[in-house]
């Protein structure tokens, strides 16, 4: 971190406008979504019984937070339904980070070794899918996975199955979909580490010996693991939160929390719940958000 | 024998084509078929353009697309102007008080999931009671795309000299003058690169923006998703093309301008 003052007191000043933005936008809101998440949802525009009013003076105050209620957070913890959700979001998380490892790997490896005037255009041709619409890119694999969709009709023709397969609303649509969608998050920052491995050190294992295999596992893949770090944390804690992806490719009986929440928010209109639920997935991500923090601060 | 080490292999060449081929099918067939004349959208009926035809016919989605080019546009600008401030005050401001809950917040929405960031915004709005609609969308977006583009620009001044700026300020500029006739021509192209990744991104956004629109001015994204979700339509095929088409053009002459601006090295990456 090279923060050298060159601009001193100016360049400072110049963070008033997008600091108070982001107080006001980003971290204030999450006052209101533990606010609400404490009150009774009551049937109303909006939707909740507001739990305190700061112009009601303290006495109101303090009645009110004696009639805090915990509720919703019970209904959380012992519903099986948003419960299973949780679980599931997190092992959706696990395996399909777990994938993008695996696919994103080569590619990204591939990518380093390539003379150095492509791996610019390499990058480049990662990064356009990434600029393209997300939804248009989900829209993209409907056509494709449909009952009648072209991956059937390729099947079919070769031969392959006798009759069309159900692809749509399966697990294996949504794992698709997501590693689909969050591949370049996972090759950028590995390619980044494994462009800066000096390759003095793989020709000085070569000279030593060493074979091609013993070259990659005893040198670059150790030294490209902050990538593999960073590609991680980058991919998991989206993809818990996730809603379109599931909500479009995967059966309608397993949600994710982000499904349940936005259940609850947009068909039941139970905002205080939806909040609850919201709260509670932001405490589940807080140790990788802090990992993420971290790295972060660590590249600037 | 040694050189051998750093050479591609064709493990390598074929991971990469592989990736690459995983990436753009999906895109190409969407494009290829947005073309078929059939009305049935798997069975091939020769090439037509009359999908492109029925979207111009289709007032709500010509509204929709109307209000996502607004948002788009002016969630950029708020975006690109705040973002770029920030990245300047985070790589030229030394160390401010509360610098690290800054540099925090401000990267937090890149990865924080998009519900969160959408419910406790809307619960902002209602409890500021501010009536929603273009502007909640546009605020909502300014805020989720204001990290790209402090991100691009922070990473242009990273790699600036600063000995041009301590040159500007030792001949007498004082540090407003020193940015605005030395910094800001040489950061420019990554400014506008900033400003086309926030637009392009606010676009795309489904799950903000419905979350804190109002009734009646849904944006792009959410009229697709509502179209999507009763299935396939040849219509959203033609309609997915355009937008693919826009944002290939942006990209073009994003590359294109920082090429003539006499900038290498330095491609619009957004990460």
């Amino acid at each position: 971190m090279s923060a050298r003052r060159i601009f001193g007191r100016p360049a400072g000043l110049a963070a008033l406008a997008p600091y108070l933005w982001m107080l006001l936008f980003f971290l204030v809101p999450f006052g209101f979504v533990v606010k609400i998440s404490l009150s009774q949802v009551a049937i109303a525009q909006p939707p909740y019984t507001p739990v305190f009013d700061l112009s009601a003076g303290w006495p109101a105050l303090r009645a009110a937070f004696e009639a805090l209620s915990l509720e919703n957070f019970r209904l959380l913890v012992t519903d099986s339904l948003y419960v299973l959700s949780y679980l599931r979001s997190i092992v959706v998380a696990l395996v399909s980070t777990a994938l993008l490892v695996a696919l994103g790997y080569p590619v990204a490896y591939g990518m380093a070794r390539l003379p150095r005037r492509w791996q610019a255009t390499a990058m480049m041709l990662v990064i356009v899918p990434f600029w393209t619409s997300f939804l248009i890119r989900i829209y993209a694999w409907i056509n494709i996975l449909q009952h009648d969709g072209l991956l059937n009709q390729t099947l079919l023709a070769l031969h392959i199955i006798p009759q069309p397969l159900v692809w749509l609303s399966t697990d294996s649509a949504m794992y698709l979909g997501i590693v689909y969608s969050y591949l370049p998050f996972m090759i950028l920052p590995l390619y980044a580490t494994l462009a800066k491995i000096d390759p003095a050190l793989l020709e000085a294992a070569g000279d030593l010996g060493a074979s091609r295999t013993q070259t990659f596992w005893l040198i670059t893949f150790p030294l490209s693991l902050p990538g593999v770090g960073a590609g991680v944390v980058l991919c998991f804690i989206p993809i818990v939160g996730e809603f379109v992806i599931p909500d479009l490719l995967a059966g309608s009986d397993n949600m994710m929390i982000g499904q349940t929440l936005w259940l609850e928010f947009f068909i039941n209109k139970d905002w205080p719940l939806a909040s609850a639920a919201a709260v509670m997935l932001l405490m589940l991500l807080l140790a990788p958000l802090l990992i993420y923090q971290r790295l972060q601060r660590r590249e600037l | 024998m040694a050189r051998a080490l750093h050479r591609l292999s064709p493990f390598n060449v074929t991971a990469l084509a592989l990736g690459l081929a995983f990436l753009y099918l999906p895109i190409v067939i969407l494009v290829i078929y947005s073309f078929n004349a059939s009305r049935l959208v798997t069975v091939w009926g020769g090439w037509s353009t009359r999908w492109y035809g029925e979207f111009f016919n289709d007032r709500a989605m010509l509204e929709a697309a109307w209000m996502s080019l607004k948002v788009g546009v002016a969630s950029a600008t708020a975006a690109t102007l705040l973002g770029t401030l920030a990245a300047v005050a985070l790589s030229r401001g030394g160390a401010f008080r509360g610098r690290t809950l800054f540099s925090g917040m401000l990267y937090a929405p890149l990865v924080m999931p998009e519900v969160i960031t959408g419910l406790s915004l809307l619960l902002l709005f209602v409890g500021l009671n501010a009536e929603r609609g273009f502007f909640t969308v546009a605020i909502a977006h300014t805020t989720l795309t204001m990290c790209f583009v402090t991100s691009v620009v922070q990473s242009r001044l990273g790699t600036l000299d600063r000995s041009l700026e301590e040159a500007a300020m030792d001949l007498g500029c004082d540090p407003l003058r020193a940015f605005a006739a030395v910094t800001l021509p040489l950061i420019l192209p990554s400014v506008a690169a900033g400003w086309m990744l926030a637009f392009t991104l606010s676009l795309d956004d489904l799950v903000i923006a419905s979350f804190t629109t109002g009734p009646g001015s849904a944006t792009l994204p959410i009229r697709i998703y509502s179209e999507v979700r009763l299935g396939v339509k040849p219509e959203i095929n033609a309609i997915c093309t355009m937008i693919i088409g826009t944002i290939a053009l942006v990209i073009v002459s994003a590359s294109l301008a920082s090429k003539l601006s006499g900038v290498r090295g330095e491609t619009a990456a957004p990460l």
